[in-house]
């Protein structure tokens, strides 16, 4: 059977008043796979997933999610594509289930529906204790987690995972990347993870795409790189020694 | 539209159970009672001399024996209360980074700002529905008159105009919250906005008309017309002259037209007017506020649209 394509883009430009963020960026991911999309600081991954997304528009190039054009009609990606930004902001008067509630809402979801889903959702990222304290009160790695609990709540076909265990204690981090694996493997969804944890996208990410200076420099599996870069054969590599190959290269 | 009802939903909780609103709602009301109260206080000193009063009721809002009538004070405050409601409607989500949470989900971008503009718009609606039943109620009990049918249609009418009016200040600053990152700088040129269209308008206009129309010696039929058309024409720069314009033959139907007299008349001439000085039916009044009511809403309507314009176009970052 062959795989589907559910995120293609072909030469996607953004040009920043000058300033390239994104420069011909031409990649894909297939269907139900958690994509690992690296970079540093600055590279472009964040205005690659607004492109995607149709909150920012493309200089050139096009890009398709799921079939729509996001520029044409992002309220049909957006509909079937979760965003887990990177500094999220909360409505720091509601408390957990309002802001879920509210998301549900924007979201079309029935009441009933959604505050099951709600709780569902608070249980699934060790939330349910503080549900009723507002957002303002909460940490870091409370945000993040309710961040996820919007997306478990609103079963998106891809989702947008942009640094979803900064702020996280290791405990916290494990349990996250365990629930993006089973969200990925029971709901079939497609994840595209932009993280600088190098070690844990090596974990869970299937195939990995490295951005410098808004250039995808590389795609493919974790094997595929380490075969084009490394020059290895049957051993054991990381990531990282894969990445810093490439970043070296781009500043030379 | 999709996406409008949660937005209003949620901006409307928000409007009610903030600081904010509850601050403005408290000194507005207190401000327009004591008003009443003193315009109550005075109006049979008002009535004396008039042989048949009519639309007493009316002048618990317009009275002018005291410094200012309710009319007045809404149309020299009623924009400080669109303005404080709107000045940090986009970008404090903006920069809180809920602006771009609420635009990834499945909702047209317009929806935002329709939906926050027409919360706005009910809430300043209830402001204004609460005050003038307060003062109809304080108006009752101190007056001891009673609204008639047509002062009903009047002061609806005058509810609806000044929703209008508050809300045009509104899309103002909501408009500045758009174009403006900060919220201490789209405050500040709310304020502004105020400020000039309140002060120095009228002010620009009286010299307007001391350097267009020769002043001294006898005014003649020319200058005083040519007075006239400059007014007419500056009212609809100002905003504040709109709507008192508007307002005026609504609420105050012993007014004529929207001119006040400036020609001199002789003690003849002012008895033989006096024969025509009754008041205006609703139906005729209401015919010569509508031009300054469609005004009203055209530039609300054309603040909106520069709003839409400007927010549809803009890129939405991450932070």
């Amino acid at each position: 059977m062959q795989t589907l394509k559910v995120i293609e883009t072909e030469n996607l430009t953004k040009v920043y008043g000058g300033y390239v963020a994104v420069d011909h960026l031409s990649f894909y991911i297939n269907e139900g796979e958690i994509f690992g999309f690296l970079g540093p600081n600055g590279a472009g991954k964040t205005t690659t997933l607004l492109m995607l997304l149709g909150l920012t528009e493309p200089t050139d190039g096009r890009a398709k999610v799921l079939g729509y054009n996001p520029v044409r009609e992002p309220v049909k990606v957006k509909r079937q594509v979760g965003y887990l930004q990177e500094n999220m902001g909360f409505y720091r008067e509601m408390d957990a289930r309002q802001m879920l509630m509210f998301i549900a809402e924007l979201n079309s979801i029935d009441q009933e529906t959604a505050r099951n889903k709600i709780e569902e959702a608070l249980e699934g990222v060790g939330l349910i204790q503080q549900a009723d304290k507002k957002i303002g009160t909460y940490s870091r790695g409370m945000r993040q987690r309710l961040g996820l609990a919007e997306i478990l709540l609103k079963e998106p076909k891809i989702s947008f995972l942009d640094e979803p265990t900064l702020g996280l204690d290791p405990d916290m981090t494990n349990t996250m990347l365990d629930n993006i694996v089973s969200l990925s493997r029971q709901k079939k969804m497609t994840v595209l993870l932009s993280s600088h944890m190098l070690y844990q996208v090596q974990k869970v990410c299937s195939r990995v795409g490295i951005m410098i200076n808004g250039k995808m420099l590389a795609q493919g599996t974790m094997d595929q790189l380490a075969g084009e870069t490394l020059d290895v054969e049957n051993r054991e590599f990381t990531l990282e020694e894969i990445y810093m190959k490439y970043f070296r290269e781009a500043e030379a | 539209m999709n996406g409008i009802r949660p937005i209003l939903k949620k901006e409307l909780s928000d409007h009610f159970s903030s600081y904010r609103f509850l601050f403005l709602f408290a000194l507005i009301a207190m401000a327009s009672l004591v008003l009443v109260y003193m315009a109550a206080l005075d109006i049979e000193e008002s009535l004396k001399g008039t042989q048949k009063p009519q639309f007493v009721f009316l002048m618990l809002f317009t009275s002018s024996k005291i410094q200012f009538s309710l009319v007045q004070f809404v149309s020299f405050f009623g924009p400080l209360i669109g303005l404080i409601m709107g000045f940090d409607t986009i970008n404090r989500e903006r920069n809180e980074g809920t602006l771009s949470k609420l635009l990834s989900q499945p909702i047209y971008r317009d929806s935002v700002i329709n939906g926050k503009f027409l919360a706005g718009v009910v809430v300043i609606g209830v402001m204004m529905a609460s005050i003038i039943l307060l003062i109809t109620g304080l108006g009752i009990i101190m007056v001891g008159v009673k609204p008639g049918f047509e002062e009903f249609w009047r002061i609806f009418i005058y509810f609806i105009i000044s929703v209008v009016y508050i809300s045009f200040w509104l899309g103002i600053a909501m408009l500045f919250s758009i174009l403006f990152r900060s919220i201490a700088t789209s405050a500040l040129a709310s304020i502004a906005m105020w400020i000039f269209f309140s002060f120095f308008v009228s002010l620009g206009v009286n010299a307007l008309i001391s350097a267009l129309v020769p002043s001294g010696g006898e005014a003649t039929t020319r200058s005083v017309s040519q007075i006239i058309v400059i007014n007419k024409v500056l009212t609809f720069t100002s905003p504040m002259k709109l709507y008192t314009d508007a307002t005026a033959t609504i609420i105050d139907p012993l007014r004529r037209t929207i001119q006040p007299f400036i020609v001199q008349m002789g003690m003849m001439e002012q008895w033989s007017m006096s024969r025509f000085s009754g008041p205006l039916p609703l139906m005729q009044s209401f015919m010569i506020v509508v031009p300054y009511i469609l005004f009203l809403l055209a530039i609300t309507v054309v603040c909106f649209a520069v709003s839409y314009l400007v927010f549809m176009r803009q890129e939405i970052r991450s932070v």
